[in-house]
């Protein structure tokens, strides 16, 4: 069972009770991924054969990890880490420890395996409201290598919070108008879209997705290093979360790979080899006819 | 948090295929006039009707209209305030009564940074299955089920991917990655006009502001695009690719070696993570075409690469490749275009 202190969530009438000796808590969830993209699919369920491809954290979620410890670097409070990932995520989140964060909690049960975006972002929101009060959840833009960006805001679905995603720059945190808090009221933030930067304000808890603009990860220390050796990282199953075998893995997913093909691409390509003047000439001639072709000239 | 009664799953009673048009301001987003050419053919092969769902304020009616010209047979309007910027808590609470109340079997979203964060949100709350950024959309002849498709493994593969059970059959689609629907002159449709309640409009988060930087959009735009890769050197030589680009009035475009040194920023990046591209023209300086990068540029008229080594795989997309040293070819090459748009 947990081995975080009890702490208050919420009130008889829906109101958050904030324990003045509590500072902010932050939580991040974080992917451990391949290091490359040279990876295997499995053909029968089309998912990631991840067995013998060297792990890293999705490089994406340092970006979250780094906002997470500039705010408690500015504010206090405490960071917990989790991810749902095989046995081996253990030490996605040690290295995230190694960074600085203060707990971490491994979501592990084979029946996990095979999620899709849905199950994922279940399972993620299930283990955080086991972790209890919080203020802010921080995940990175996506992972490299599913490349989707849904679980951010599934979790946030699934916890009926806001999601501000894309946040490129924390401005502020909203100052608690009572005093006695350590608890933010608000934060306010820059969100990265098509066409600009969004100023968007959200009550606390919300759940932010970070872009890379944000910050530049900082890196492990050695303190931290020893920290993350020696920490005894909780292992949460499914029936811990209370968690039935239908609702996640293959079963629980909604969507379901069924097929993987190489993409083809068929151009005829004509080509011209620079040695000298004149072929220089010739290719530039060309490339200016094709140019008024198209008339783009 | 499953509330399995809160919709039921049940894949017949459900019909229609809807695309969420995208909405900048007040005006309809060129983005979903693609959509509707996605819609529009899978309307078609599954012999049933074309919806463009619009949440905003104020949009003009002939907006509304021009939906309609390119291949919607009904607009559902949500009109309020609130909605007039993107706020995630209206616009999925929004989505899901129409949901409940309509059933469509399929909804498509743009994958910009609005659809991609209304639809995960939503999928959970209506208990459906989406896609990320789908690169293609077809209608299984058998099921009749959406069959969505999207790069994977960096790029390496496509994937398939069906929603078996779970309706609406979400997918968001990549930018530009089709041409937007054409206009047809005497095409008819309805017009519905919904008045959101009030409950429906909350939300904790509030926009303050914004600030304008159309640096990020230009390479989405453009019809010519000039790429630039590691082969540039160092940041004081992008001067080179900046002054081609210049003079043939294109945006810049870079690989992420490029990006990640610092020498471009982030939004110039094309590729699986950064921005697909469909220009008319695309000129790849110094990129040996990585799957990754390709994943971004493939879809574009005409490819013209220039790279010192002939078995760069970026030959193997081009139309027209030139083997040689760019730092003589560009200098060369930009000179000639000055000329020739003097005259
Ligand atoms: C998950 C994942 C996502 C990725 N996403 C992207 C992405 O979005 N976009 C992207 O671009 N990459 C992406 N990559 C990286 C990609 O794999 C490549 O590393 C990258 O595209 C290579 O960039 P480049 O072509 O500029 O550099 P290089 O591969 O180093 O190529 C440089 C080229 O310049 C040529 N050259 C050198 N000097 C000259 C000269 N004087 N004249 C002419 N030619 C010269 C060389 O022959 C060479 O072909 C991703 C990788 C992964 C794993």
């Amino acid at each position: 069972m947990p081995i975080f202190k009890e702490r208050s969530t919420k009130n008889s009438s829906g109101k958050w009770v904030n324990d003045k000796n509590i500072a902010m808590r932050i939580i991040v969830p974080i992917k451990q991924v391949p290091s490359s993209d040279d990876v295997q699919l499995d053909p029968q369920t089309g998912t990631l054969i991840r067995q013998g491809v060297e792990a890293i954290v999705n490089p994406l979620d340092l970006y979250a990890i780094e906002t997470a410890l500039s705010i408690r670097d500015k504010h206090g409070g405490e960071i917990i880490v989790i991810s749902m990932g095989p046995a081996q995520a253990a030490e996605a989140l040690r290295e995230a420890i190694s960074m600085g964060a203060d707990e971490a909690v491994l979501l592990c049960d084979s029946v996990f395996a095979g999620s899709d975006t849905y199950a994922t972002a279940y399972v993620l929101s299930t283990a955080i409201k086991r972790l209890g009060e919080y203020d802010l959840i921080i995940c990175g833009e996506r992972a490299t290598d599913g490349e989707t960006g849904q679980v951010g805001p599934g979790i946030a679905s699934f916890l009926n919070l806001p999601v501000i995603t894309y946040v490129s720059k924390i401005d502020e945190l909203i100052e608690n108008h009572r005093k006695q808090s350590k608890h933010p009221e608000g934060i306010r933030v820059h969100r990265l879209i098509e066409t600009g930067y969004e100023i968007i304000k959200a009550d606390l808890p919300v759940v932010l997705t970070v872009v890379k603009e944000i910050a530049i990860p900082r890196l492990p220390t050695l303190a931290g290093k020893i920290r993350a050796r020696n920490l005894q990282i909780p292992i949460w199953s499914a029936s811990d979360l209370g968690i039935e075998k239908n609702q996640v893995g293959l079963t629980g997913s909604l969507t379901k790979v069924v097929k993987i093909h190489k993409p083809c691409i068929v151009r005829k390509s004509e080509k011209i080899t620079v040695e000298n003047e004149l072929s220089r000439q010739e290719a530039i001639n060309r490339l200016i006819s094709i140019l008024q072709d198209k008339l783009l000239l | 948090m499953i509330d399995k009664n809160n919709l039921i799953n049940n894949t017949q009673s459900y019909g229609g295929v809807w695309i969420l048009a995208e909405v900048a301001g007040k005006a309809i987003d060129k983005v979903s006039f693609e959509l509707l050419s996605r819609g529009r053919q899978l309307a078609d092969a599954r012999s049933t009707e074309l919806s463009a769902v619009v949440l905003g304020w104020r949009i003009n009616q002939s907006d509304l209209e021009e939906l309609i010209a390119r291949g919607a047979d009904k607009v559902i309007f949500v009109e309020s305030p609130q909605l007039e910027h993107f706020l995630v808590e209206p616009h999925s609470a929004c989505l899901l009564e129409l949901i409940k109340q309509y059933r469509p079997e399929i909804l498509i979203a743009a994958a910009t940074t609005t659809g991609r964060t209304l639809m995960p949100y939503l999928a959970v709350r209506a208990r459906a299955g989406l896609t990320a950024d789908c690169t293609e959309l077809k209608i299984d002849k058998e099921t009749g089920g959406l069959l969505q498709i999207r790069p994977a493994i960096g790029g390496n593969v496509l994937a398939t991917i069906i929603t078996p059970a779970a309706r609406p059959q979400m997918a968001t689609v990549r930018p530009r990655s089709t041409k937007p629907a054409p206009m047809q002159k005497g095409r008819t449709g309805e017009i519905v006009r919904i008045n959101p309640p009030a409950d429906l409009l909350k939300s904790c988060l509030q926009r303050l502001g914004f600030e304008s930087d159309q640096s990020t959009h230009s390479i989405q735009d453009a019809d010519i695009i000039v790429a630039v890769g590691r082969g540039i050197g160092n940041a004081r030589n992008i001067r080179i690719v900046e002054e081609l680009a210049d003079a043939l009035d294109a945006a810049i475009g870079a690989s992420r070696e490029v990006v990640d040194r610092g020498w471009l920023g982030y939004p110039h990046q094309v590729g699986l993570s950064g921005k697909t591209v469909t220009p008319k023209l695309y000129i790849a300086i110094g990129i040996s075409g990585a799957v990754q990068h390709l994943a971004g540029m493939q879809t574009a008229e005409t490819i013209v690469a220039i790279n010192e080594d002939p078995q760069a795989p970026i030959f193997t997309v081009a139309d027209f490749g030139i083997i040689g040293d760019l730092f003589e070819i560009v200098p060369a090459l930009t000179e000639r275009v000055r000329q020739a748009r003097k005259k």
